[in-house]
């Protein structure tokens, strides 16, 4: 029972629970049960995650409240998990945008619900599972699990071409993982044995898997060896963030799922992309970064404009947003390659404002497509008339997703932006172009939806947003708000671990800041 | 003398209850069920058996004029035989008397293969090799053709009969030219004579037809033509069975004559088993993408699941040696389960079904649904079955001894798999309220049972890989090298 003392194992196997309990306990026909348990699971799951925010002590260990036990002892991999200020954060999004995803739900899905609902929950686990090991092996297993629940929710619940979106999603994350795993081994048997027949000599120690063990040879890794390895990682995490070009299988799967299911790849799945480049490449590989960074801003510029470019021609809503998740994971990535403070706390922060913003567009697109049953912007126009509280709400979130000051968007793009200038003005010159492009794709797209005549007769009849609906948005609403007037306590989360990132990665950084860094904390005395 | 006996001591037992069972089908039992207990009695028995000799006798010690040996390798093996013939067994139960067919033959058949791959397990010498091998593949042709008045299952029997008795004479030539080359048939003294310096052109020749020999018999490509039509036309069952039990004894003595005998020359050989486990695993799941009998898919997979298998194979070393074993051992608990599954569902006549009669079958039927996700998941390597623990073994293993590229075509084509694999369950899940039936499913009590052990065993497996590693750990010391 130990094990479930441990805060990281409550939280991340409470979902896994209450989808035991819907199967076992309830039948299919019990459809207000299987809503109700799905939904408290869900939601105590995020009540019992919110003490994490100050559970977690910044000045503390470089992880926190660490479970370790045996696994798999003949190949040195263990059942390790923990948190750092990244991870934290990553996780009250995760458990926040799990309980709003059931929440949803609610309405939207009206055929094999109990399936759904065991689908969610379990992915909630497994989203949960990536974000707190700190053991490779145990990492790759949750990363994998999480596809299975993800394609069946986009196969079963989705879109008129379902099936062909719900394959694409696998097979293309999963292309990427496997090889991630020859990463993962390679950096394995470096760290012990070697690798026999390329002649390559393994430093002795004894074999691990562990994640923060694995941390203390970052520095000696051979550079050739170092760029095989970031290879392999990036072709897994490139996939899944999705960066340009690798990005095509998002607009497909986004648009087909079902709201609840776009909620959770957007939120969620695609911060796992961008998760495990801060969390995996950059601390272990840092003479692959430092010389990956052209490479990899250029793919985030090219990102940031080319998915602006292509949200500006969409027709259809939900498409707009997604190739607007791309522009906006460009930003997190270009902040994340500037290497410094304030660029990687930026890009943390802008993980969770694309979770908040984008989260929220979806759920906005989805509470009229339910209604409507078409995300056509041309099926639409002058909804302000008849859904007054639903256009606020869109016009907070498209604010929030623009980049508005006092409005989190603005705080994540200007650290980024800071971070990026402080490397190269040009870089921050595109980029910040792609905020113009951004800005003007969401207004032309809440101009063509809420202003205007009411161009179709159905639309007349449309009617508010719901006190559920409602209660689904307000939650990233206050957040939205929070981190834009008051991001201080987000940073100071984060700030320790981003530090210890930039300590490896551009050591010579710290000791010559071109620029202070955005947070006003002081560095923490004892660095690793 | 006594120690010889003893150690052919479940063996002896097996082949013993076999007559008896074979006699009581002759004799016209009529009480079928009893027979196929008494057989699952002797498979136990032999197992017992098994445990208690294995402890007793001394691992290096060689018997019956250094033919035979019982050491761990040969241990993990021969339990994992018995295994495979045990629920092999339990799947034929329901099946042979919904086919109404009589069960003693058929059942003693499946005894004496085993005794072959089981002596096939303890070989050391390559004539106890041969002969083993000659029992488990005699045997298994009658059985490919037991139900002889089906077409497909003639047919089957006959193409495998002929292809096999080819492959069985290749191997033949090459132990000869061994023989000639190196003037003994034991594989240590083999070893010791190669070890010596290079190898004579006639050793290299024969250990090529010995690796094309091998190859045939895992149904490795391009030895792999057979496969697809002979499970397909098989009895079920036995198709399970071939896919797993002669499989297994075959990667056995793959494993005990290269990475044993073989090893001095390993440089020479092992560009051969690199390339054929490169082919095999690319061409056994490219061809399966296009298959809609499922029989046919399994059989193409099975054939990709010896491809990675032959990567083990490749790696090499203690590690290479343990992960084939741990290897073998996952694959047979997931490919009886999924073919188990295909038994269930197969009652529209006696070939075999489509990837569509899976179609709404989580509606219908959702734990046997549920069960062959499982199962699939696990052929396709996705955590948390055996099927990934099964995969990280031998790629760690193969990246360890420097394959990296090969690893990386064995990962790259394990995503391919996934491909078909989830054909089978988008037809399950996916395709719902479209009209569409699942294939009715036969009530078999004894297959359920032995699904659902294959099921525990897949889960376990995946989430506690440590004590079955630790079981194939046994590839330590295959072979008492000069």
């Amino acid at each position: 029972m130990e094990f479930f003392a441990n805060p990281l194992n409550q939280i991340c196997y409470l979902p896994l629970l209450g989808a035991l309990v819907i199967i076992f306990f309830l039948k299919r026909e019990q459809s207000k049960a299987i809503k109700v348990v799905a939904t408290v699971t869900a939601g105590l799951d995020f009540v019992i995650s919110i003490p994490l925010w100050w559970r977690y002590l910044p000045e503390g260990n470089a992880f926190q409240l660490t479970y370790k036990a045996s696994w798999i002892p003949s190949i040195g991999s263990s059942y390790h998990f923990g948190v750092d200020g990244i991870s934290v954060l990553l996780i009250l999004l995760t458990t926040l945008l799990g309980f709003i995803a059931v929440y949803s739900s609610f309405s939207a899905i009206t055929h094999r619900e109990k399936e759904y609902y065991v689908f969610l929950l379990v992915l909630q686990t497994g989203m949960l599972g990536v974000f707190m090991a700190l053991d490779f092996v145990l990492f790759y297993v949750f990363w994998e699990v999480m596809l299975v629940p993800m394609y069946f929710l986009i196969g079963i619940w989705g879109g008129p071409r379902k099936l062909y979106a719900a394959i694409k999603f696998f097979l293309y994350t999963l292309a990427g993982s496997v090889l991630m795993l020859v990463g993962i081994l390679a950096l394995y048997f470096y760290n012990s044995t070697g690798l026999g027949a390329v002649g390559l000599e393994g430093l002795g120690n004894p074999a691990t898997f562990d994640v923060p063990t694995l941390f203390g040879i970052a520095g000696r890794i051979p550079p050739g060896l170092q760029m095989w390895i970031f290879l392999a990682f990036f072709v897994g995490f490139a996939i899944k963030v999705p960066m340009f070009p690798f990005h095509t299988w998002l607009p497909d799967a986004h648009v087909e799922a079902p709201t609840a299911g776009s909620v959770i790849l957007a939120g969620v799945l695609l911060k796992m992309g961008t998760y495990g480049f801060i969390r995996f490449s950059l601390p272990l590989l840092p003479d692959a970064t430092q010389k990956a960074v052209p490479w990899m801003v250029g793919l985030a510029i090219v990102g940031i404009i080319y998915g602006a470019l292509v949200a500006m021609a969409q027709k259809d809503m939900k498409k707009l947003v997604a190739y607007s998740s791309v522009s906006h994971l460009g930003f997190v990535m270009l902040g994340m390659f500037a290497l410094n403070p304030s660029g990687l706390s930026g890009s943390v922060l802008q993980m969770i404002n694309h979770g908040l913003s984008t989260g929220g567009l979806f759920l906005l697109v989805g509470i009229v497509y339910e209604r409507r049953h078409t995300r056509m912007i041309a099926d639409y126009g002058g909804l302000a008339k008849v859904m007054p509280v639903y256009a606020t709400l869109f016009m907070i979130i498209t604010m929030a997703s623009i980049g508005l000051p006092t409005l989190n968007g603005f705080v994540g793009e200007l650290t980024i932006l800071i971070g990026a200038f402080n490397r190269s003005t040009w870089w921050a010159v595109l980029a910040a172009s792609g905020i113009v492009l951004g800005a003007a794709y969401m207004l032309w797209l809440y101009q063509r939806v809420f202003f205007g005549d009411i161009t179709h007769e159905e639309n007349h009849t449309l009617t508010d947003v719901n006190r559920r609906e409602q209660w689904t948005l307000i939650p990233l609403v206050v957040l939205c708000f929070w981190i834009g007037l008051y991001p201080k306590p987000f940073f100071r989360i984060m700030e320790p671990s981003i530090r210890r990132v930039v300590e490896v990665v551009d050591p010579g950084y710290l000791a010559h800041p071109r620029l202070p860094a955005v947070s006003t904390v002081p560095p923490p005395a004892h660095g690793r | 003398m006594l120690a010889d006996i003893l150690a052919v001591l479940p063996e002896t037992a097996l082949a013993l209850m076999g007559m008896v069972v074979l006699i009581l089908g002759l004799a016209k039992v009529r009480n079928h069920l009893a027979v196929a207990v008494l057989t699952l009695g002797s498979l136990l028995l032999a197992g017992v058996l098994l445990s208690h000799v294995g402890r007793a006798v001394d691992p290096g010690e060689h018997f019956m004029f250094g033919m035979f040996v019982l050491d761990r390798f040969a241990i993990y093996f021969k339990a994992l035989l018995l295994a495979c013939s045990f629920l092999t067994v339990l799947l034929s139960i329901d099946y042979l008397m919904r086919h109404d067919a009589r069960p003693g033959e058929y059942l003693a058949l499946v005894m004496l293969a085993t005794v072959g791959m089981m002596t096939m397990a303890s070989g050391v010498h390559l004539a106890a090799i041969y002969v083993g091998l000659e029992l488990m593949a005699l045997s298994t042709y009658v059985l490919a053709g037991y139900f002889r008045r089906q077409v497909k299952s003639h047919e089957a029997a006959a193409k495998y009969f002929v292809l096999g008795a080819l492959s069985s004479g290749i191997l033949l030539y090459g132990l000869s030219l061994l023989y000639g080359a190196t003037g003994t048939l034991e594989l240590q003294a083999i070893a010791g004579r190669l070890a010596q310096g290079p190898p004579s052109a006639a050793a290299l020749a024969g250990i090529g037809l010995l690796a094309c020999g091998f190859l045939f018999k895992v149904a490795a490509v391009p030895f792999h033509m057979w496969t697809p039509d002979v499970y397909e036309g098989a009895p079920t069952p036995i198709t399970t069975f071939m896919s797993v039990g002669p499989k297994a004894a075959a990667f056995a003595i793959f494993l005990r004559v290269f990475d044993g005998g073989l090893a001095p020359v390993a440089e020479s050989w092992r560009p051969l088993v690199w390339g054929a486990a490169a082919l095999t695993m690319v061409w056994g799941n490219i061809a399966a993408l296009t298959q809609d009998n499922v029989k046919r898919m399994l059989a193409y997979s099975s054939i990709a699941h010896a491809g990675y298998a032959l990567v083990g194979l490749v790696a090499g070393g203690d590690a290479g040696v343990q992960s084939v074993l741990l290897y073998m051992l996952v694959y047979t608990v997931t490919n009886v389960g999924a073919f188990g599954l295909v038994i269930l569902l197969e009652s529209r006549g006696y070939a075999g079904q489509t990837v569509q009669d899976f179609a709404g079958l989580a509606r219908k039927q959702p734990v046997a649904a549920f069960g062959m996700l499982l199962f699939l998941l696990s052929l396709g390597g996705i955590p948390p079955t055996a099927g990934f623990m099964g995969k990280l073994y031998v790629f760690a293993a193969a990246i360890r001894s420097g394959y990296v590229w090969l690893v990386v075509i064995a990962v790259l084509m394990s995503a391919v798999s996934l491909y078909y694999y989830l054909r089978i369950v988008l037809q399950m899940y996916l395709r719902d309220g479209e009209g569409v039936e699942p294939a009715p499913m036969v009530s078999a009590v004894w297959t359920e049972r032995a699904l659902w052990a294959c099921a525990v065993a897949v889960l376990l497996i995946g989430l506690w890989p440590g004590p079955f590693a630790a079981a194939a750990a046994a590839g330590l010391g295959i072979m008492p090298l000069p």
